[in-house]
Parts: structure tokens; C-alpha cells; sequence
């Protein structure tokens, strides 16, 4: 029943997939979170800065942003960052889309999570005399990372169903595979299937399991 | 003005400011400044590769036409999806555990697949078994795509709305004598769609910014698929092209993004309403699988 499979390296699709996944999430984490600390920081200039990027790069839909750094970046400035092999430099262009694009979300998600942490929180680390670098990584950051399990998990799994969209730009990942394979097979419901259920393994998983992790250490107000 | 972070700043806090303010431009105008000399190297700032988009042209044979595609896609799923969704939603409430569990799997199940998935999927499905012309197929796969996709966090929208009123509305109206169906259609639905306004209006943007897959992936002639022939009529203005069309889907989307906060705002100012309101942001939180927005606390 699942010979249409044969000839096809299902796992390698779905590696990449997953290797998109972690690179971006990593580097939008801390893009993320730069952009957060520039959010709520004393000097205008920086949330300016922060709050322009945010509102244009959500409003960009993803495949523009990961089509232009192939057809823009790549071939027009011929930015390769650093592989001479075209398949490496897609796949690295795609992650750089997606950690562009997702760090706007982390960083709202960061935000909001700041906002949680009552002001009184931080009076009693002033009154303390902790300053501001203090204040912030031993007092505000570890709450707020704590209340934000919840919503960085929704950026993850979004994350995961947004690295199709690498797929637009040759990286050799799930939704390609499955494209290639439905143009040679005539197994379309079986295909959709396999590839259907790849992605629920990959993201109702990661769902629960953050969805409880968010709950257990959630900071009880 | 003093936030979790900092209290109203004294001289030597201002100064500080200062100094941090004027590194960031620096640095900030040094990245600029670069940026500029590497357009101008690869001469994409001659006039004439952005002089196209200043006249009638550009924007009538390849902007407008995808524009109308993208618009026509959106506002397709969005029609569809919404009937289906409140369907589903709505069934997921239900007294009877079949029911709710049928359509929990198939809200759950779509939530979890990228939409280009079910576009691929959709493009197949009408090439291989339906007789729907070639020129059609990719608009038909984009649009099946996005109502499969949307109708499942729409659902969700919808059961968040119902959930998110007091409970006491409905308890209020089996006291009267009303029916189930009754209380769902003449109490909690028409105040549910009030409460959700703002989580519809906000996913209408993520509808809008999907379109573009068809474009890149599916041969759909969208605004992003104009940027291909475009680029190429007008002397490969591939930079100025893209930062056109990003241009106009920054400004529809931000015109929603913007409109959706005004009716939550507005929608929680009302003093007739019982307060209910499912946020603009909470959209991020339905369309993950596995994930519920909770009623009333």
C-alpha cells in the first residue's frame, strides 16, 4: 500500500523541515528578544525603531520576505552568506527570512509577557538598589520568560508550518517533496496523508506538551 | 512616566539616554549608509528601474490585476470559511459528545497542517478529479487551501466568542423557556458576533498575507506573482518591484490590523454590550493546534 514511497527520502524532507525549524527559532529568539529589550527600554529612539519594525515586517506576508531574500538579496547583491553550493545558500537565505519574520512575533510575545509582571515587582528591586541591568535580568525577565511559555509555543508551531514556505525558493523540504511526488504518483489521498499526518506529529505534540510546560510554570497571580 | 522597568528619569539618566540615542543613530546610519552604497553599486537606484511604478502602466497591467486576484481569493475563503467555521464551532459546543468529538478532530487536524499543504493537496484534487479549467485550478487550490485552514481557526474564533459571554446570559434564557437551539440562535450567537469582531477582522490579514503562497508556489496570478513578469518588463527592478508590492500588503494589512484594534477598543468602551470580547491577538493563539482561548474567568 505505501510502495509509492519507495525512492523518495521521506526523513530527509522532514529533517530539513525540522533543521529550519530549530535555526529559526533560535536566531528569532534572540533577535526577538533584542527587539523586545529595545520595546521597553527608557530610550524613544529605540522603541521607535522597534515598534516600525514590528508593524511593517507583520504585515509583509512571509513568502515575500523569503522570495525577496532569494531573488532580491541573493541574486541580485549576490549575497551567498558564506556557501558556495546553491542548495546551502537557499536553505540559509530561507532561515534568515523566518528569523526575520518571526522575531517580530517573539517580540510581542516577550512584551506582553513583560507587561504581566505587576510594577511593584520592580519598585521593591529599585528600592533594593538594584540597577536597571539588575532590575531586569533577576527580577523582570526570569517572571516574564516564565508567563510567555504559552504564547513563544503558538510562535513555534507556527514557525513549524511556516517553513513550508521555503518550499517557494527550492529548499528541499516537506511541502516540496510532496509537491514533486503528487506531480510523479498517482496517490494523491495516500500522499496528502503521509504528509498530513508528518505535520500533526511535528506540531500537536509540541502543542500539548508546551501547553502543559506553560501551565506548571506559570507564575500564579 | 515610570514603568516595570524604570522610574521617571533624573539628569544623569537623561544623559545617559542621550548618549545611548545618539550610538544607535550612528550605528543605525552606518547600516543605512552601507545599505546605500550597495544599492548604488549594483546601480538599483537609477531612476528608471522605479520610474514605472509613477505611471499608469505598471500599475494597470501587472499591480491592479494581481491586486484583484489576491483581494478576490481573500474575500472567497473569508465568505466560505465563516459559515463553515461558525458550523464547527458551534458543533464543538455541543451536548452530544459525537458531535463535539468529530468536529474537535477536524478542527484540530486542520489547524495543525501549513496551508500550503492543503493548497498543494487542493491543486491535485481539482486536476485530478473535477474538470475545472487549467486557467481556474490555481485560484480553486489557493482558495480551498485557505477556507479548509481558516474555517478551523474560525471555529475556534467562534466557540472563544460563545465561551467569552456570561454565563448567566444563557442560563437567563433557558429560564424564560427557551430551547437550546433557541438560546444558541437568538442569544449567545448574535452577541458572540459582536465579541468576535475583532479576532475576524485580524485574521482576515493572515488570509490576505497566505494568498501569496498561490502566487509563489501555485501559479496563481496574485499581486506577489506580478513581481516575476514585472521585474523582468522593466529591466530586472527586482528590489523596487518587491518593495512595491510589500508596500501595498503593508498598507491593506496594516489598515485591518489598525481597524481591529479600533473595534476592540470601541467594542469594550460600549456600555450596551455585556463586555464580551474576543481580542485581535488571540488569533495567534487559535490557529495553534491543541491550544483554546477559555471563557470568562
Amino acid at each position: 500500500m505505501f510502495d509509492f514511497l519507495e525512492g523518495y527520502n521521506l526523513w530527509e524532507a522532514f529533517w530539513t523541515t525540522v533543521q529550519l525549524t530549530v535555526l529559526s527559532a533560535v536566531g528569532s529568539l534572540i533577535w526577538g528578544t533584542l527587539l523586545a529589550a529595545m520595546r521597553v527600554g527608557p530610550v524613544p529612539l529605540m522603541r521607535g525603531f522597534g515598534t516600525a519594525y514590528v508593524n511593517i515586517v507583520r504585515n509583509i506576508p512571509l513568502t515575500v520576505i523569503i522570495l525577496f531574500t532569494s531573488l532580491g538579496l541573493n541574486q541580485t547583491f549576490e549575497v551567498t552568506l558564506g556557501s558556495d553550493m546553491t542548495d546551502t545558500t537557499n536553505f540559509r537565505l530561507a532561515v534568515l527570512g523566518l528569523i526575520a519574520y518571526t522575531s517580530a512575533f517573539v517580540c510581542e510575545a516577550l512584551r506582553s509577557g513583560i507587561n504581566t509582571v505587576p510594577v511593584g515587582q520592580a519598585e521593591a528591586a529599585r528600592a533594593l538598589g538594584l540597577n536597571f541591568t539588575q532590575v531586569l535580568t533577576l527580577v523582570v525577565l526570569p517572571q516574564a520568560f516564565r508567563s510567555v511559555v504559552g504564547p513563544l509555543a503558538n510562535v513555534l508551531i507556527a514557525l513549524t508550518k511556516n517553513t513550508t514556505v521555503a518550499a517557494a525558493i527550492g529548499v528541499a523540504e516537506a511541502a516540496l517533496l510532496m509537491k514533486e511526488m503528487i506531480e510523479n504518483e498517482a496517490q494523491l489521498v495516500l500522499i496528502s496523508a503521509v504528509f498530513a499526518f508528518g505535520f500533526v506529529c511535528l506540531t500537536l505534540p509540541t502543542g500539548l506538551i508546551l501547553g502543559w510546560v506553560s501551565k506548571k510554570v506559570a507564575v500564579k497571580r | 512616566m515610570s514603568s516595570v522597568l524604570y522610574d521617571a528619569q533624573g539628569p544623569k539618566a537623561k544623559r545617559r539616554n542621550i548618549v545611548i540615542s545618539v550610538v544607535f543613530v550612528a550605528v543605525l546610519a552606518a547600516v543605512l549608509w552601507w545599505m546605500y552604497g550597495a544599492l548604488d553599486e549594483k546601480g538599483q537606484l537609477a531612476w528608471d528601474l522605479w520610474k514605472p511604478f509613477f505611471h499608469g502602466e505598471a500599475w494597470s497591467t501587472y499591480l491592479w490585476p494581481g491586486l484583484q486576484n489576491t483581494l478576490k481569493a481573500a474575500a472567497l475563503a473569508m465568505i466560505i470559511a465563516l459559515p463553515l467555521g461558525a458550523v464547527l464551532g458551534i458543533a464543538r459546543l455541543s451536548d452530544h459528545a459525537w458531535v463535539r468529538g468529530v468536529a474537535g478532530v477536524v478542527v484540530e487536524f486542520f489547524r495543525s497542517i501549513p496551508v500550503l499543504v492543503l493548497m498543494i493537496f487542493g491543486l491535485a484534487l481539482f486536476s485530478e478529479y473535477t474538470n475545472v479549467s487549467t486557467d481556474d485550478r490555481p485560484l480553486y487550490a489557493v482558495v480551498t487551501g485557505l477556507v479548509l485552514y481558516n474555517a478551523s481557526v474560525l471555529a475556534e474564533i467562534v466557540r472563544a466568542g460563545i465561551l467569552s459571554l456570561p454565563r448567566g446570559q444563557a442560563e437567563a434564557a433557558s429560564a424564560i423557556g427557551l430551547r437550546k437551539n433557541q438560546t444558541m440562535r437568538f442569544i449567545l450567537l448574535p452577541q458572540a458576533v459582536t465579541a468576535m469582531l475583532p479576532a475576524i477582522v485580524s485574521q482576515l490579514v493572515v488570509i490576505v498575507k497566505d494568498t501569496a503562497l498561490g502566487g509563489a508556489v501555485l501559479t496563481f496570478p496574485d499581486l506577489m506573482a506580478a513581481v516575476g513578469p514585472m521585474s523582468a518588463y522593466y529591466g530586472a527592478n527586482t528590489l523596487a518591484s518587491f518593495t512595491v508590492v510589500a508596500l501595498i500588503f503593508i498598507v491593506i494589512n496594516f489598515s485591518l490590523t489598525s481597524f481591529a484594534s479600533w473595534l476592540e477598543r470601541r467594542l469594550r468602551q460600549g456600555k450596551k454590550s455585556t463586555g464580551a470580547v474576543v481580542t485581535a491577538d488571540a488569533v495567534e493563539e487559535l490557529s495553534t493546534p491543541g491550544e483554546h482561548v477559555e471563557g470568562k474567568k
